[in-house]
């Protein structure tokens, strides 16, 4: 039963990420992303990592809104059906995605010790214990990022604003 | 009044008995469909209700009569209304984006499903009972704003891509406080289960421990709804209907249906929070007082509108960014200051 209800949502996450690339209009592909980030929400549903797949809707699915804005103002054409035509470069693209591929894998490959729990998921509360985990073992990973985003959000309306310099 | 109280669930545990064996994956799905079709009449039943019950307040806080012809005191205008609708002629504009222009009303109205679906409306009684209650409910409302710019953008007409923009411009400022305003009671309760937080204040609700959140919930939650004073979405004196102007028939009746059932997904979700959901006296069965609860939120909300001008985007931006957000940030502080005071005054005490 789960791995027919995998199949569907990894079927979806895998066709609407196809469309994203090969669809000509560029907002088409902003909304297959989004198509795509509900498939992969799904699958984390199914890892039991509910809340990283709430985070995953709220965050990216609910963001893609914004990028479809920016997509429509930053697209130079006239016509909007024809704003990401296809070029040349895609053997490029391809040498860059296989490197990626290829690097994910072998660390999943070679390092025996990528999950953090040892056997398999027996927590019934999963939010309660990634909290946990948040806040005591990688305390200071998760406070770096948030430090970061805070210097780079603060570091965007500078850039947008300006700054008054004092003579 | 208890088996009152508990009439819901004796008609569902009837229903599972019908099974052979209650617990087969045979009653759970004819549970979960029955559950469904339960959501969708309440979204439609509050549809009816609120457009009459909408017009009706806004007669009499501009002193009119409102709707007065059909039926004994207009109530059956609605009614009279979604017919007309049914049978209007379902128009697709020549430079639409077809297959975005059909299925936006449709994300729009599956939003309220998928958020009533996990509110509980009386003891035991959410249709799903999940641990991420307040995340989920959050999480799937934020997808609204996609769908209005789907729909304006699809349009093709200058007016529903305005509308459709300021959607989002408008989602970019509410949404922080308004997901920021919930964090104070699940600090409390530690917990994102709605029914545990209801659960939480059998003693007392949240709005008397959270006054400030309950406030900053409210203001964000009628931004979220795209109500007036914060109805610039579809604020007609401005872009005509914003991203609805070129929906007819039934795409505009579900357009309408999905805001009026998220309206009550909000109105639901502060009475839940907030107002201690189904908790109250025993004269009332559990699930009478929700809906009272959910009742007074959405006429306040509708009293709101009728009541204040529309503000301008740039001083909706304002508000959020400016005043709602490091208010809401504040409230995060005085809880955390709170819950560790009062461990502290219960270790001295205990």
């Amino acid at each position: 039963m789960s791995t027919i209800v995998f199949f569907i949502f990894a079927i979806l996450a895998v066709a609407a990420a196809w469309g994203v690339v090969t669809s000509q209009n560029i907002v088409h592909s902003a909304l297959f992303l989004a198509l795509t980030f509900v498939g992969v929400a799904a699958l984390y549903v199914m890892l039991n990592a509910e809340f990283i797949a709430a985070v995953q809707i709220l965050v990216y699915t609910g963001a893609v809104s914004i990028m479809v804005v920016f997509a429509v103002m930053l697209t130079l054409r006239g016509d909007v059906g024809e704003s990401s035509p296809e070029n040349k470069k895609w053997g490029w693209g391809l040498f860059v995605a296989g490197l990626v591929f290829v690097m994910i894998t072998a660390v999943i490959l070679t390092n025996a010790d990528w999950r953090i729990l040892p056997g398999p998921w027996t927590i019934q509360n999963s939010t309660a214990a990634l909290s946990n985990l948040l806040l005591t073992n990688y305390m200071i990973p998760f406070e770096a990022a948030a430090i970061l985003l805070t210097v780079a959000l603060v570091g965007a309306v500078i850039l947008a604003k300006g700054v008054r310099e004092n003579k | 009044m208890d088996a009152l109280n508990q009439l819901p669930l004796s008609i569902a545990a009837a229903i599972r008995s019908l099974f052979g064996d209650s617990h087969s994956i045979w009653a759970d799905l004819t549970m979960d469909v029955i559950n469904i079709i339960l959501v969708i009449v309440l979204i439609v039943l509050a549809a009816l209700i609120l457009i009459l019950l909408e017009r009706k307040i806004a007669g009499w806080t501009s002193q009119r009569p409102g709707p007065n012809r059909l039926g004994p005191h207009g109530w059956f205008q609605t009614i009279a209304d979604a017919l007309k609708l049914l049978g209007k002629e379902d128009v697709t504009p020549a430079g639409a984006d077809k297959f975005i222009f059909k299925i936006a009303p449709m994300i729009l109205f599956a939003l309220p499903m998928m958020t009533l679906a996990v509110i509980p409306y009386g003891k035991g009684m959410s249709p799903i009972d999940l641990d991420l209650g307040i995340v989920y409910f959050l999480a799937v409302s934020a997808v609204s704003t996609l769908s209005l710019l789907m729909a304006g953008w699809s349009s093709n007409n200058k007016y529903s891509m305005l509308g459709g923009m300021r959607a989002v411009a408008q989602m970019i400022s509410y949404e922080i406080p308004l997901i920021f305003s919930l964090l104070g009671v699940v600090m409390i309760t530690q917990t994102f289960s709605l029914s545990k937080i209801v659960e939480a204040q059998s003693t007392v609700p949240f709005v008397v421990l959270q006054p400030l959140a309950f406030v900053i919930y409210l203001i964000a939650g009628i931004a979220e709804v795209n109500r007036a004073p914060f109805d610039l979405v579809e604020a007609d004196q401005e872009v005509v209907a914003g991203p609805f102007t070129e929906y007819t028939g039934l795409r505009w009746g579900l357009f309408f249906l999905g805001e009026y059932g998220n309206m009550t997904a909000v109105a639901a979700l502060t009475a839940t929070v907030f107002l201690g959901g189904w908790q109250g006296p025993a004269i009332l069965p559990g699930y009478a007082w929700f809906f009272l609860k959910v009742g007074i939120i959405i006429f306040f909300q509708m009293w709101v509108r009728w009541t204040f001008p529309r503000i301008r985007i740039d001083h909706l931006m304002g508000l959020a960014w400016k005043v709602l957000l490091p208010l809401s940030i504040l409230n995060i502080l005085l809880t955390g200051l709170g819950i560790y005071i009062y461990d502290l005054v219960l270790r001295i005490g205990g």
